[in-house]
């Protein structure tokens, strides 16, 4: 299991939900996982009741491989609230696995400088472990 | 014109009046007063009196939160001014904070109502205060842990993102890396809208801003520096929504509706829309020129709305003004968009100078210049078609107004 080391920052956790849990606790595993239909392999995300490419109902949840690559970031300066400390690398990352399977997330373990549109990424997690949250987020690729 | 004329119906609405309240960083003054000021100043400046208004809009609705957000809803203004309403709705999920004038729009079009009132009132200025800025955001009044993100800021907020700045941040970062614009390109949406402040008397930051200015300022959220993000403020703007056959008993020729954009083809996620470099305003703005025989070059002034300013760009991109990805070029210098240029731009100084009240002002400021009662900031050539657009991200709304005869 890939997880951040070090002193866990303040978030802001998620609501988990009998529909997004898979999502926010997959990390317990080292595992990202997400929704996907069974009848025709498309993922879903954020979660949802129905596949809205062949609208079947028949939807698994299935680990991805964690590997994207950074569609765009920005570089956060301003301390809005108590939480990560400035600056630090907000996000949109594409999971390999089909083109808009998106989520937004912090690049991590890098220069924020350093960090590029198009770059390589793979997930970690940060664990809430008391609150059954982990968090996904991403560092360079080896 | 004659076909499309037949069968649109936004047509058949005028704005009949707009109004103000007073405008201030921090005004601490009870926001439903704020909200009658400006509604009885729209009211009278249509000709009109409260017996007449028989339907209120707003956006977002009554809220308590997030602080300011909302200064009054629907039942807030029913009761203050005991109007006898015929229609009326309040609610966030629409075309952008102009989606609530669209649908008064639509309701006088369909007959529901004659004159409707339309308002949105903000006091995130005073709601602020001296706490900073998490005192405005969602969660950020409960820092003890108990608080849990979910909707749409589920996706956002674990990841310490609360600001729609490092949202919009994101589409800047991703147009600067296809079409190589710039921060200097990007500044001129902030210096145009601090040159126009500075001959508006109500504005809230009038003091010049240079190049040098903006491009030492702090970075908020890159590209984003502080002067690419609008300011909080206090204050109500409201306008008339009226049936175009009413015009004979308003005090003046009013505002005609040309056309409205409403349309939203993409995911609405903030992370999910199919091209990162634009929003749904791409959408609305082709809906918007669909509807109607005029076209980009038509338009006289745009008041386009600038939360952040790259939103701006985007507005100038999705209503044809320039072709994707060529709004840094188009701005460069920034004489195109000056009052006295091509395309007068955010001619009040926008929501970055004059503060942000969200969405409303636009099309308030519209309406001004087409009546000609801008004062030291007319456009100059008594300009009689221009556009208000407002929303960023997954929202979007935009209208096409032409001086009524």
């Amino acid at each position: 299991m890939t997880t951040t080391t070090g002193e866990v920052p303040f978030r802001i956790l998620p609501r988990v939900t009998d529909r997004n849990a898979h999502f926010w606790q997959g990390g317990r595993d080292g595992e990202l996982r997400f929704q996907r239909c069974r009848h025709c392999g498309y993922y879903l995300h954020p979660p949802a009741v129905i596949c809205p490419k062949c609208w079947s109902k028949d939807i698994g949840i299935e680990a991805v491989s964690g590997r994207a690559e950074v569609l765009t970031y920005s570089i956060n300066y301003q301390p809005w609230m108590p939480g990560l400390e400035p600056p630090f690398v907000l996000a949109i990352v594409r999971c390999v696995e089909q083109d808009d399977l998106r989520l937004t997330t912090n690049i991590v373990h890098c220069e924020p400088d350093a960090v590029r549109v198009d770059m390589p990424v793979t997930v970690i997690f940060e664990p809430h472990v008391e609150d059954e949250v982990w968090i996904p987020l991403f560092e360079p690729a080896p | 014109m004659s076909e499309v004329d037949e069968l649109l119906g936004e047509r058949r609405a005028v704005i009949s009046g707009v109004g103000q309240s007073d405008i201030g960083r921090r005004l601490y003054r009870d926001p439903l007063e704020l909200t009658v000021d400006a509604c009885l100043a729209a009211i009278a400046a249509a000709g009109l009196t409260t017996e007449d208004i028989d339907g209120i809009s707003t956006y977002p609705g009554g809220l308590d939160n997030p602080a300011g957000f909302s200064g009054a809803g629907v039942t807030d203004v029913q009761e203050a001014l005991r109007l006898n309403l015929s229609w009326y709705a309040g609610g966030l999920e629409l075309p952008s904070q102009l989606g609530a004038v669209i649908n008064a729009i639509l309701a006088v079009s369909a007959g529901l109502a004659r004159h409707v009132v339309c308002f949105r009132t903000v006091y995130e200025g005073s709601a602020q205060g001296t706490k900073g800025r998490a005192a405005v955001m969602p969660g950020g009044d409960n820092q003890s842990g108990g608080f849990r993100a979910s909707g749409f800021m589920e996706w956002l907020l674990p990841f310490s993102a609360p600001s729609a700045a490092m949202w919009i941040a994101m589409f800047a970062t991703r147009h600067f890396h296809e079409f190589g614009t710039t921060r200097e390109q990007l500044a001129q949406i902030a210096l145009n809208a601090r040159r126009n402040a500075a001959v508006n008397p109500k504005a809230i930051y009038r003091d010049p801003m240079s190049m040098e200015d903006y491009l030492s300022a702090r970075m908020i959220s890159s590209p984003l520096c502080l002067f690419d993000c609008d300011v909080p403020c206090d204050g109500g703007t409201a306008m008339i929504v009226s049936r175009r056959d009413c015009a004979p008993d308003l005090r003046k020729a009013p505002i005609q509706v040309e056309a409205v954009g409403t349309a939203f083809h993409g995911r609405p996620g903030w992370d999910a829309y199919y091209d990162l470099t634009t929003m749904a305003c791409q959408d609305a703005g082709t809906h918007l020129w669909n509807r109607t025989d005029l076209t980009p070059s038509d338009v006289q002034l745009a008041e386009m709305y600038d939360g952040f300013s790259f939103i701006t760009m985007c507005w100038l991109e999705a209503m044809q003004f320039c072709g994707r990805g060529e709004s840094g070029p188009f701005v460069e210098g920034g004489t195109r968009i000056a009052r006295d240029g091509e395309l007068p731009l955010n001619t009040n100084g926008g929501q970055l100078s004059s503060g942000r009240l969200h969405g409303f002002g636009f099309l308030h400021e519209a309406c001004t210049q087409l009546w000609g009662e801008a004062g030291d900031r007319q456009v100059p050539g008594n300009p009689e078609i221009g556009v208000a657009c407002a929303g960023g991200g997954p929202l979007a709304g935009a209208l096409l107004l032409t001086r009524g005869s």
